[in-house]
């Protein structure tokens, strides 16, 4: 008698409309799931745009030295130009609009540094952390349900040292294991290239570097959960029916257990976005993390906002990704 | 052990199956981790009979069971003298071999289908499993076979049915449902683990009515519950096992009706019914009741059945809003008037709108109309604040006392924190009061000092009775407060329930789904039906000339599991129930 959830409730609702008034409920969840993705990304842009208001000194200055390459004081002859190009002499708010104005038709503004927009500097360099997110992710998924299938659930010993492995992986930082991986592999074994490097090869080190400790962190949550459903009746039953355990780890259990990393994989994304930033400084690799740490150390701001701006948008998608794919997970979940 | 053979009846598929027993175990010991739990059990069932194993929880009967198909439980080490499934050794076998035991020679059903079918697949497909992993059907078949398999388990509907998950079915389809699976590789042996605990009384019937036929068809039913009511509906031979031994054994009959040893007929003595009014189910003496002081049976002598009643609802009414908006009308017109030292029965089915009843009676939940008065006044429709001061005059025991229970806190604690501090001011007289409660739900004061999770049932549900009892309530209610024990231990709480409510003049609001116990205790009961009361009046009365059509249906359901040994029972005394309903 309690299976009332009050922020579904339509109170007015008569009594038997059933399938209309449960599409209609449907219909509003996703509605307010996509404001609340808009307002994140608005919040993020936001954030940014306030960061280079806040920046000390005169901007025009600081661009026409990025320019040049000379650090002097400029005339206002030579500043007015600047000015009116970036748009520095509106007043605060007339910017912001701007730039708000920018965003909705998909501009990101120039690049201080390379007089480009900022979108053709990204979209160059987006692919390749792409391609190495993607990989670092698929990675992180196979390695910890490998190991989560081997070790969940098989006695004591088993599934002690499974929970010692998860642990450690989840807690190795990635500039370290990063340049562990490039002294064995690389320099060591001879391998894989040691720098930069083209093709599926070049992309194994840098990719395990990212996705151990993610597959750590993944196994760590998927564990505990895999561990319990195992001692379901349902589990008992379809061992009963004759199904063997790794049919029963596959077709049960892991459907069941599935929904933390999932939740998980929306965060890792993002944060595999920033974990470029160190990985293809370790590896010398072309992409995002390398233009957004000389972007940030040249402070060509408009590059650094439009990354940030960016990745809010990826993480805001890739939820609203999961939030549609945990109904079919679990059918009991309301979409 | 029945020592004839029981011949097959006629049906062609048993032709197959060989003529002697379809299980023999003999001297089955099986222990974990060094530590014997079942100690040298024997049995066997011929083919179109029934096995009943019949033991409370810890006794060893599911263990045992599970020994057939190797599945005793991880670390399990199971030896025996005998252990063959239809003529074939099944000692020692390796995995891939007990894989062709399970669900091919023996079908397994365990209790309450809502957890034992997977919940995130459709019922169709968890029946496909079985026929999958043995191949028993093409591919191209299987879905034909599945809707003949839901066909045969009497599921309406089955296109329907094999479409949908485990909870969106009710209790008696997805019991069905499991039936089917455990039937899908046709094997000749069917282990039903206490097929129907979870299920209300009237699909009970009809679970083991579905039971009968397959064992009418030929098939070797081993029957494991702690329930002697159900076994008696179906059995043949009877085993009655406790601490991994078996006490008692025989034929259905016997066992049922003349016990031997003092353990069976404790057992059967426990059972509650409209025939154990006022006497007492459990061989425990009753507990000297401390008479003295303040909440003492001194200050109750106002109690009189008479009285004015203690607790009045009128014409209570709850809706609740469905995720998809709609509304569902929980609680419909609901009154009643309990009196002191007197007990008020509330029956139904699940979802019949008691449990609801019983939260608008606390004032949990705010009644969307109707009130409630506490004695003699308003009680609903205030603001908490002003029921506070008054909370101690009726308290709760429910069903499940751990999860109520802090489990950090140690007996003592819990019990302390009940005590109110208006009334023993110090710390002194509070402890005193902790362990004046304590004695009067029978536990002895060496327990204060532990925790819940290492108490026992029974002993966690006196722990709720005397934290019920700690603010000198006048009414007390229990919202299926004895459903989860064993027959035994529920025999000891509801004596203690009789004991304490004779010498405190309390009074009772009695929810509980199991006909038997609120014939055993009730003083005035109401059936409850979608919501409405579809029947009040004396327990005499409503079980012997039950008026309402539903009312007579649970009875008849009661009547049917209570009466006598069932074996081979014609069909002419089944209950009247239509086979379809859900």
């Amino acid at each position: 008698m309690t299976r009332t959830s009050p922020e579904t409730a339509v109170p007015d609702a008569p009594v038997g409309d059933g399938p209309t008034a449960r599409s209609g409920a449907a219909a509003r969840r996703w509605a307010g799931r996509v404001g609340s993705a808009v307002i994140v990304v608005w919040g993020a842009a936001t954030a940014a745009f306030l960061a280079q208001i806040a920046q000390p000194g005169d901007r025009a200055t600081a661009v026409l030295n990025l320019r040049t390459g000379q650090v002097q004081e400029r005339s206002p002859d030579e500043l007015a130009p600047i000015n009116a190009e970036y748009g520095f002499d509106r007043s605060a708010p007339g910017q912001y609009l701007d730039y708000l104005g920018g965003l909705l038709r998909g501009e990101l503004g120039t690049s201080y540094q390379q007089h480009r927009p900022v979108w053709d500097v990204i979209s160059e360099q987006i692919a390749p952390t792409l391609a190495l997110s993607v990989t670092a992710l698929v990675l992180a998924w196979v390695l910890m349900l490998a190991w989560v299938l081997l070790t969940a659930g098989r006695g004591r010993v088993a599934a002690g040292w499974g929970s010692a492995v998860d642990s450690f992986l989840a807690s190795m930082p990635q500039y370290w294991l990063g340049v562990v991986l490039l002294l064995g592999f690389a320099y060591g074994l001879g391998l894989f290239p040691v720098v930069g490097g083209s093709g599926p090869v070049a992309l194994v080190l840098p990719a395990l570097t990212l996705a151990l400790p993610l597959a750590g962190f993944l196994a760590q949550s998927t564990r505990t959960e895999f561990e319990r459903v195992l001692e379901q009746p349902f589990v008992l039953s379809a061992r009963l029916r004759g199904s063997g355990d790794l049919a029963v780890r596959l077709r049960h259990v892991l459907r069941h257990a599935a929904f933390a990393p999932l939740t998980l994989t929306g965060w890792a994304l993002g944060a595999t976005i920033s974990g470029a930033v160190i990985v293809e400084t370790v590896f010398t690799r072309r992409g995002i993390g390398r233009t957004l740490v000389s972007a940030v150390e040249s402070q060509d701001l408009p590059i650094v906002t439009g990354i940030v701006v960016l990745t809010a948008v990826v993480y805001v998608v890739i939820n609203l990704v999961l939030d549609a794919l945990y109904p079919l997970i679990d059918p009991r979940v309301t979409p | 052990m029945s020592s004839a053979t029981v011949t097959t009846p006629a049906d062609p598929a048993e032709a197959t199956a060989s003529a002697g027993p379809a299980i023999v175990v003999e001297n089955l010991r099986v222990s974990f981790a060094g530590r014997e739990v079942v100690h040298g059990v024997s049995f066997s069932a011929e083919p179109g009979t029934c096995l009943a194993i019949v033991g409370e929880s810890g006794s060893g009967k599911s263990v045992s069971a599970r020994s057939l198909v190797g599945l005793a439980g991880p670390g399990a080490e199971v030896r025996a003298d005998t252990l063959s499934v239809g003529g074939v050794d099944v000692r020692g076998l390796g995995e891939r071999a007990w894989r062709r035991i399970r669900g091919d020679r023996v079908g397994f059903v365990l209790q309450d289908a809502l957890v034992s079918l997977d919940p995130v697949r459709p019922v169709g497909r968890e029946i496909a499993e079985a026929l999958r992993v043995h191949g028993t059907v093409p591919r191209a078949d299987r879905r034909e076979k599945v809707l003949e398999l839901l066909r045969s388990a009497a599921v309406p509907d089955p296109e329907l049915r094999a479409a949908q998950r485990s909870g969106e079915l009710s209790g008696g389809l997805r019991q069905r449902a499991l039936i089917a699976s455990a039937l899908a590789a046709d094997p000749e042996v069917v282990v039903a683990d206490e097929p129907t605990t979870a299920l209300d009384v009237t699909v009970q019937a009809q679970v083991l009515e579905l039971l009968a036929d397959l064992k009418r068809a030929g098939r070797t039913i081993v029957l494991i519950s702690h329930d002697l009511s159900v076994v008696a509906h179906l059995a043949d031979h009877v085993l009655v096992m406790a601490d991994g031994r078996v006490v008692e054994e025989g034929a259905a009959e016997t066992i049922l009706t003349a016990p031997r040893e003092p353990y069976t007929q404790a057992l059967i003595q426990a059972v509650p019914g409209a025939g154990t009014r006022g006497r007492r189910l459990s061989p425990v003496p009753p507990v000297p009741l401390p008479d003295r002081g303040r909440g003492g049976a001194v200050a109750r002598e106002d109690a009189d059945p008479d009285g004015p009643p203690v607790l009045v609802a009128r014409d209570l009414v709850k809706d609740f809003p469905l995720p998809d908006g709609s509304r569902l009308r929980a609680v419909d017109g609901v009154g009643f008037a309990l009196r002191a030292g007197s007990t008020l029965g509330v029956v139904g089915e699940s979802g019949s709108g008691k449990s609801t009843t019983a939260r608008l009676a606390l004032a949990l939940e705010p009644a969307d109309r109707g009130t409630v008065e506490l004695r003699g006044q308003a009680w609903s429709g205030l603001a908490e604040r002003h029921r506070r001061a008054r909370r101690g005059a009726i308290s709760v025991v429910s069903q499940d006392p751990l999860s109520s229970f802090d489990p950090r806190w140690d007996v003592e604690r819990i019990l302390l924190d009940a005590v109110g501090h208006a009334a023993y001011p110090t710390a002194a007289a509070r402890r005193e009061r902790v362990t004046d409660l304590v004695a009067r739900v029978g536990l002895t004061p060496d327990l204060l000092a532990r925790r819940p999770l290492t108490l026992s049932g029974g002993q966690r549900q006196r722990v709720a009775i005397a934290r019920a009892l700690a603010p000198d309530p006048d009414v007390v209610v229990l919202d299926e407060a004895v459903s989860a024990l064993d027959v035994s231990v529920q025999a000891q709480i509801l004596d203690l329930l009789v004991d304490l409510q004779q010498a405190f003049g309390l009074a009772y609001l009695f929810i509980s789904h199991d006909l038997g116990v609120i014939s055993h205790l009730s003083d005035h009961v109401l059936v409850m039906k979608d919501g409405r009361v579809v029947e009040e009046g004396h327990p005499e009365q409503i079980f012997t000339a039950p008026v309402d059509p539903y009312t007579r249906r649970l009875v008849a359901s009661l009547r049917s599991l209570g009466a006598g040994a069932g074996a081979g029972r014609p069909a002419d005394h089944r209950p009247d129930l239509e086979r379809t309903t859900s």
